[in-house]
């Protein structure tokens, strides 16, 4: 900046107020639009507020309280670590089986990507109503195969027993995120310098031995943020349940962002609601830790 | 083992069998991969010309036209249903939410990547901490707020919510455009006489038309795939976008409208694996720049 310090004709020249004004509306917009509604959030969940009833009136722990003793909360809390975690290994590693293929060169490479694409790139509720078809109780073309294959003689009816309902939002979960996490990996495969490359061949590895010692252990962090974005999507995400299930069959694959919807929104109960999306805050904090750790380790590289 | 010992013949074979084999299995995990994730999406383009007597009928071929295609559903979906309001609300939203997120985002990211500041790093991280609440945490006291200030059942709403979610991810792209480009040349206009914005505008933000499209596409994207929000606030049927008006207004009571439905997840979801396919490597970069030069 010693270019400008002898010429400062513009008050906007000085780093310091221009700094100000450059990030002053985009902090004022997050925190009025986030911020508030966060610490809301919070206070909600202390209440008993609800739109009948949008005084807010403190009860302390009750609301807490009520939403425990709720067994379709805790079924939400387990399924919500159950398809975020079996989702997510799934993810890892079909996403950098995925990545690998995708940097290497074939015939039809374009077709391929933009087929691997689609499920990421669909919104998520439109994809899930291609999913919704698929797994149809009655015309289910997966049911068709295997009828005409002989495996089965009554349709399997994928959502509506428990474990096949559970099973299929794990699997279009999966389906969904590893298109991103593959795109995730793919960037720090081409990151991984050439000499890197070029050693381990004249050395003579073997390339699972190179896949494994070499390749793996350098994109370590990167797959670390594909997680960290697949468990956010997995998490957060309330439209593939809400669009297959609602929950269902009889809370089975109910999570905690679509019970949160079911209470607040369309039941009403706002403190209630405010409750059950507060639960996911120790994952994302969790989520945040780890975030942090890797900005940091990043800079002492 | 010495070099006179070596029979070259058989090691070019084996590098030879060991390459067709890497051959082999590149292309078979590609066909797996491709397979898996266009199934549903074939089911459904399959079913959207499809008579509804061949559909719905339990042993027929489901891969197969038992009956001649039939555009039929198809003029259902644009001319009985809101198909094109969706789809025009979706266009509207994501274009304020560009405009905003990009005013908001180009200044906050070059003040990150330039300025220098004391508390730069920090903030730059603190923005990207906002991505991590997820929507799924904010709907509830977001749907009161919108409705104290009068904005339900309007598309403001959402264009007033979607850039807290654009700007903190956009901000973190650009930031590493910008440290894409070289700081001589803003430092060399400003010799010649330009003010700091006038060389911003002059000089950088025409290098900055990569990092631009990738927030306009970046914003159009969440404006059709945004759920929660879309579906707390709006359920007036004039004012969903794609994402919450497909799944909730092709379906009379029970009944769907299996084909239009598959018909209007087809023509969104083709032409925007098409823009990503295009646009991919651009993104593949610009994740590098932000991770590597960050």
């Amino acid at each position: 900046m010693t270019t400008t310090a002898g010429r400062k004709r513009y008050l906007s020249d000085n780093p310091r107020y221009l700094a100000a004004l450059f990030m002053s509306p985009a902090v004022i917009y997050i925190i009025a639009l986030v911020g508030f509604p966060f610490v809301l959030a919070i206070v909600y969940a202390f209440t008993d507020i609800s739109t009948g009833n949008p005084e807010l009136d403190f009860v302390g722990w009750e609301t807490f309280r009520r939403v425990l003793a709720d067994p379709v909360f805790r079924e939400a809390l387990w399924n919500t670590f159950l398809f975020a975690v079996i989702a997510n290994v799934l993810v890892v590693v079909l996403a950098t089986a995925l990545a690998e293929v995708l940097t290497k060169d074939f015939k039809g490479k374009w077709l391929v990507r933009f087929l691997v694409l689609l499920p990421w790139v669909a919104p998520v509720s439109l994809a899930a109503i291609t999913w919704l078809w698929t797994l149809d109780s009655i015309f289910s073309p997966i049911d068709w195969v295997l009828r005409e294959l002989g495996l089965i003689t009554e349709n399997v009816y994928w959502l509506g027993r428990p474990a096949s309902a559970m099973a299929s939002v794990i699997a279009v979960h999966t389906w969904r995120i590893v298109p991103l996490a593959a795109v995730i990996v793919m960037a720090g495969l081409i990151a991984i310098p050439s000499e890197i490359n070029d050693a381990v061949a004249v050395d003579g590895a073997s390339s699972w031995r190179k896949r494994f010692q070499v390749t793996i252990p350098l994109l370590a962090p990167i797959i670390a943020v594909a997680v960290l974005f697949g468990v956010i999507l997995t998490i957060s995400d309330m439209s593939v349940v809400y669009v297959l299930t609602r929950g269902g069959p009889t809370n089975a694959t109910q999570v905690l962002s679509t019970w949160a919807f079911i209470k607040g929104i369309e039941g009403g109960a706002l403190g209630q609601g405010a409750a059950v999306a507060l639960f996911l805050l120790p994952v994302l904090i969790g989520i945040t830790a780890v975030v942090l750790r890797l900005a940091r380790r990043r800079e002492v590289l | 083992m010495t070099w006179q010992d070596t029979d070259v013949p058989a090691l070019r074979r084996r590098a030879e069998r060991r390459h067709r084999l890497g051959r082999f299995g590149t292309y078979s995990a590609a066909i797996l991969f491709a397979f898996f994730a266009a199934f549903p999406f074939t089911w459904a383009l399959i079913s959207m010309f499809k008579e509804s007597s061949d559909l719905y009928v339990k042993d027929n071929n489901p891969f197969w036209f038992n009956e001649p295609p039939t555009l039929e559903h198809l003029r259902l979906l644009f001319l009985d249903t809101n198909y094109l309001t969706f789809i025009r609300n979706t266009v509207v939203v994501g274009l304020a939410v560009t405009l905003i997120t990009l005013a908001l985002a180009l200044p906050a990211a070059y003040a990150l990547a330039r300025l220098r500041l004391r508390w730069g790093e920090r903030l730059g991280i603190a923005i990207f901490l906002v991505y991590l609440i997820p929507p799924t945490l904010l709907f509830i006291p977001m749907t009161r707020v919108i409705t104290n200030i009068g904005l339900q059942e309007s598309l403001l709403s959402l264009v007033l919510v979607y850039p807290t979610i654009t700007i903190p991810i956009s901000a973190w792209l650009l930031m590493g455009f910008f440290k894409g480009i070289p700081m001589d040349l803003e430092e060399q206009a400003m010799v010649d006489g330009h003010s700091r914005i006038g060389a911003i505008t002059r000089v950088v933000l025409p290098l900055m038309f990569p990092g631009i499209i990738a927030v306009i596409v970046f914003a159009f994207t969440l404006s059709a795939h945004e759920f929660i929000y879309a579906l707390a606030f709006n359920k007036s049927s004039a004012v969903k976008t794609i994402a919450t008006g497909v799944p909730t207004e092709l379906v009379r009571g029970d009944v769907f409208f299996w084909q239009s439905l598959q018909g209007a997840v087809i023509l969104i979801a083709v032409p925007l694996a098409l823009i990503f396919n295009a646009f991919l490597d651009k993104f593949v970069s610009g994740f590098t720049m932000g991770a590597v030069k960050g």
